[in-house]
């Protein structure tokens, strides 16, 4: 407890410290007040993390023009609202709501304050004052599906998935696809199990995977408990939204990070300049949201060259996972040779490619 | 997929760590409820255990002194249940749930500081050969906790039904009167029981924090505590069908993931995870149909201790 | 020195009313002290927790958004546990409750209009007071603790949600996110001042425990309740069913409950999805106990755990504390009250022991 006490007392003393300069009430007033909303508390070490890490790059990089204040649990139910509502009385310019069950509450909130502007995360409503956007996380599991495909000796992968939504679709047909590239043969089982966070299930998940036979599992749950798991079955995995080779030094491949910092300095850089307007942004690889993780040690070389290749081939715009010929779990061709699917397809995708095994 | 003995051993290992940390949950709230407490705040002791186990191996670096911290925070974390309900009389359902937010407020607070971190897995203590065996791996690939918790069936069994000291713990749960007219003390009793609770709930928390995913983070628990007190239910109160309710629930929550893993779709798995509910709801109703006098539940269950004075 | 309790013969009317304000005068004490040790700034923190959500009048429609469901539930489990009918699975009934106003609003498509919205409530309180049937009548038939019941089936609430929402009600709109399509806009609850969220059922909220209040102390079913909570011996021979005491107060707990589920999700949330159980029926049962079971207190106590649920929210921005300490102080308010229960049922008489007052006389 002491121990603890101290950090707190040097974090709060720091943090007085930094703000002491901007206590001039002159000073204060031009700078931009920011809200966050956050499903999860921040120290989730996954998608709220995540959210966190990118306010804390947006005032590093903008801290002498903007101030930000974020509030962590909030429920997806109404109460969302009088959360959103607040941040704007209190005189946020911009507000950030950081998840998909969000989506008609800041449509609600947005309505009364018209010239607070909003952006919600995962969410597809937009409004004159509301703006939505996502990252193309599926092309980074391509990567690591190729890295995957590469690695394993079974020929079976295991995806650790929280709800059939199109976000988690799209990782799990990616990852394969990309897989089956290297390993035509290879399979993917995929376990829903109805939460982003619940690490005991996740750890319970993960190791049915493995008992099937499975060899890398990859996560699209916000925990590392899959890949502590992996850890302790000697086999490899994936971080999911974070770095989190401090959770499994051996097990750990690689990762996808959600880097949402540039996005949010841009969308605060245009509220300073006056020229935010609403959009729907989706970005990806090229734009810096989503990054790779640092191959493992373990990632023979020519394995990392390949996976190399996916990244460039998203950085220089010559690469698309989703580019037939593309067939679907019961075989028949979805996506035809040549043909890519466009963001709108995939923002509503529904159905699994050829070699998934699920239930759902 | 082969169903070769591999196979079934695997999937004992994985029902063996699902089971654990609810038995152990669950047996502290046994013999809390055979004293004629009712403690909801299992899932909040659960939680202080979780990190006063994890943080306690982070600066000791020694797993078994987690553990017994984990002990010590869940014992203490109940004792504000105890007091608050048996020294003051409050209704003990309120103050649970006050002591489950309070738990889980706690435990986040504390955590902070511990996020980001891990310790080494607290798991089998045995020489590494023991376990490649695959038969051998379902004796001995296991973290001491479990095995505690397999000791701690029997022990409780034991206790209540073949001890003098149990035999006034159930007494004090049946008939608080008789038992203070006797001269027992009802409220010196009741301390011990839920100090127990606690404390079980603790090192059921730790197994969470130090031996599933050695890590900390906020509400790990993900409501097993809840379960847990289903599961003392579905027992009905007793300590070896405890063994077989918790290691059932395992099999269930198994069976789900394997079905889905396996790509089979027999029932949506909202029928899966509802079962183990459902199941207790009926367990209940078949025991008190059975014997309506007798009904294993303690007679005094939740209800405070007033001796007219 | 020796402190003894003395049960009072009837509960002192003075204490009912001092030790919940005391409680609450405490915890905030204790709040600056500890958020200082903290080095957050307790005063501020304090002051946003318990008072800036009275000052601010624009976050009084948060504060009554907040309290309805609260109140409205934990009006239906203060009868109940009058009667030593423990309800604790109002979260499961609250549920149905919202699952069959969906149900309704789902087979409505597009119609709406005041009966609609009538026959989704309707249907609320309908889901609700079924789900509560399971524990009543297992209670009644059989003896079966309602505790353990009642609490199993909240469970089983959830994944009956997480069923309809997974696949039969999803919003084919909703691009396979597990929630329903929104009402329309004539299927919601009537805002009752424009430009805000006070919807219908913040009215009923505030109506409702004046009903009670009636029904409690005017109405034969209201003396059986306290009758039968009280002296279950004198009710027994006073020829009160205790059978029917327990149906009729799960039932009013379940109804109660239900309707909450279905003002919320009428009102409020206007779609289902998986966040809409967050905790309100069990949140509902720590405001029963802490409006000491009586319609009024009920009423102010579920005021006072919105102020803190909102002001806590405010705090995390204002002064930057972890939504962690909110809680915390939430569990302390409540340990505090639910321990000065005792002042209210007995007197503290110190009795200086034999040996202490010789140990006075001589001097020591």
């Amino acid at each position: 407890m002491a121990i603890f006490n101290r950090r707190h007392f040097l974090a709060t003393a720091g943090a007085a410290a930094a703000a002491l300069p901007l206590v001039g009430p002159a000073l204060a007033q031009e700078k931009v007040k920011i809200g966050f909303v956050y499903l999860g508390p921040i120290g989730d070490f996954g998608w709220t993390w995540a959210h966190n890490k990118g306010r804390e790059a947006l005032e590093a990089a903008l801290g002498d023009k903007v101030e930000t204040v974020y509030v962590e649990n909030v429920a997806e139910d109404a109460s969302a609202i009088p959360v959103i509502r607040d941040l704007a009385q209190q005189g946020c310019k911009l507000i950030f709501t950081t998840s998909y069950g969000y989506m008609d509450q800041t449509i609600e909130v947005a309505k009364e304050f018209p010239d607070v502007k909003f952006e919600h995360c995962t969410g597809f409503k937009l409004a004159d004052n509301v703006s939505v956007y996502n990252s193309r996380f599926h092309e980074g599991r391509a990567v690591l599906g190729t890295i995957s495909g590469m690695m394993t000796k079974t020929g079976t992968l295991g995806y650790l998935g929280s709800y059939k939504v199109p976000e988690v679709v799209l990782g799990v047909n990616s990852f394969l696809l990309a897989a089956q590239k290297k390993n035509p043969d290879a399979t993917l089982k995929v376990v829903f199990i109805d939460s982003w966070f619940d690490p005991p299930k996740e750890a319970a998940a993960t190791e049915t995977l493995l008992n099937l036979g499975a060899d890398i599992v990859t996560t699209h749950t916000d925990s590392p408990a899959a890949l502590q798991i992996l850890e302790q079955r000697g086999l490899y995995g994936f971080g999911q939204g974070a770095d989190m080779s401090a959770f499994a030094p051996n097990a750990h491949l690689s990762a996808i990070e959600d880097i949402w910092g540039p996005y949010y300095i841009l969308r605060a850089q245009a509220i300073i300049d006056g020229t935010w307007t609403s959009s729907n942004t989706w970005d990806g690889m090229v734009d810096g949201t989503v990054v790779v993780s640092p191959y493992n040690a373990a990632v023979p070389a020519d394995v990392a060259a390949e996976a190399d290749k996916i990244k460039a081939g998203y950085m220089d715009g010559t690469f698309d996972i989703f580019t037939g010929p593309i067939y679907d779990q019961d075989g028949n061709l979805k996506v035809e040779e040549g043909k890519t699917l466009t963001l709108e397809e995939l923002a509503v995708m529904d159905w699994f490619v050829k070699g998934v095994e699920s239930a759902a | 997929m082969q169903m070769t003995p591999e196979f079934f051993i695997l999937a004992i290992v994985t029902i063996v760590g699902i089971s654990t940390p609810i038995l152990l949950a669950a047996l502290g709230e046994l013999v809390v409820e055979k004293a004629g407490v009712l403690n909801l705040g299992v899932e909040g002791m659960m939680l202080v255990g979780a990190i006063a186990g994890f943080a306690t191996t982070v600066f000791t670096g020694n797993p078994w002194v987690g553990v017994l911290a984990a002990a010590a925070a869940g014992a203490t974390s109940s004792l504000i249940f105890g007091f608050l309900t048996l020294s003051l009389n409050s209704n003990q359902v309120a103050t649970g749930l006050a002591l489950t937010i309070f738990g889980t407020g706690v435990s986040s607070l504390i955590g902070t500081a511990f996020v980001g971190r891990i310790v080494p897995q607290f798991g089998s203590i045995f020489p590494p050969e023991l376990a490649r065996d695959p038969i051998l791996k379902v004796l001995f690939g296991y973290s001491p906790i479990v095995y505690f918790s397999i000791i701690m069936v029997v022990l409780v069994w034991w206790f209540l039904t073949s001890t003098r000291a149990g035999l006034i713990l159930r007494a004090v749960g049946e008939n608080d009167l008789s038992a203070h007219s006797i001269g027992y003390s009802v409220i010196g009793v009741r301390y011990l029981a839920v100090a127990f609770g606690g404390a079980m709930a603790g090192i059921g928390g730790a197994y969470f924090s130090l031996v599933i995913t050695p890590m900390w983070a906020e509400r790990m628990t993900a409501g097993r505590g809840w379960i847990a007190l289903a599961l003392v239910v579905f027992a009905s109160w007793r300590a070896p069908r405890l063994l077989v309710g918790a290691y059932f629930f395992g099999v269930l929550v198994y069976l789900e993931l394997f079905a889905k893993a396996s790509g089979l779709s027999i029932l949506p798995s909202q029928f899966w995870a509802a079962m183990p509910y459902l199941m207790t709801v009926v367990v209940l109703t078949l025991i008190s149909m059975r014997d309506r006098i007798g009904l294993n539940a303690p007679a005094c269950l939740g209800k405070p201790f007033l001796p007219a004075t | 020195m020796r402190i003894k309790l003395e049960k009072r013969p009837e509960p002192s009317r003075l204490m009912l009313v001092v030790t919940p304000i005391a409680s609450v005068l405490l915890t905030m004490a204790i709040g600056v002290v500890v958020f200082d040790l903290l080095g957050i700034d307790g005063f501020r923190a304090v002051v946003d927790i318990f008072i800036s959500p009275i000052l601010l009048s624009y976050k009084w429609q948060d504060v009554a958004v907040k309290a309805a469901p609260l109140i409205i539930i934990a009006l239906g489990l203060s009868v109940g546990n009058r009667a030593n009918v423990w309800n604790i699975g109002a979260e499961g009934q609250y549920i149905i409750g919202a699952v069959c106003a969906a149900g309704i609003g789902i087979a409505a498509g597009t119609t709406g209009g005041p009966l609609i919205i009538l026959v989704m409530l309707l249907a609320g309180m309908v889901g609700g007071t079924a789900w509560a049937t399971v524990p009543a009548a297992l209670k009644t038939r059989f003896g079966v603790n309602e505790i353990l019941t009642s609490l199993m089936l909240t469970y089983v609430a959830t994944q009956v949600l997480g069923y309809l929402l997974s696949g039969p009600w999803k919003n084919p709109e909703g691009r396979n996110f597990p929630a329903t399509a929104p009402l329309q806009p004539d299927q919601t609850l009537p805002i009752l001042f424009p430009g805000t969220t006070v919807h219908l059922g913040i009215a009923i909220a505030l109506v409702l425990p004046f009903a009670f209040w009636l029904l409690m102390s005017r109405s034969v079913f209201g003396y059986q309740i306290r009758v039968v909570g009280s002296a279950p011996n004198a009710a027994r021979h006073g020829g009160f069913d205790s059978n029917q005491t327990v149906w009729l107060s799960m039932l009013i707990g379940g109804c109660m409950a239900g309707l909450a589920g279905a003002l919320e999700f009428a009102g409020a949330l206007k779609a289902l999805n998986l966040g809409f159980p967050s905790g309100y029926g069990f949140t509902a049962i720590i405001v029963a106990f802490l409006g000491r079971l009586h319609p009024i207190g009920v009423l102010i106590a579920g005021i006072v755990l919105a102020i803190t649920y909102v002001g806590g929210q405010v705090a995390q921005t204002t002064v930057k504390i972890p939504n962690a300490t909110a809680g915390i102080f939430q569990a302390l308010m409540l340990f505090f009250i639910l321990a000065s229960d005792v002042l209210v049922r007995n007197r503290i008489r110190i009795i200086p022991s034999r040996k202490s007052a010789a140990a006075a006389v001589r001097g020591e």
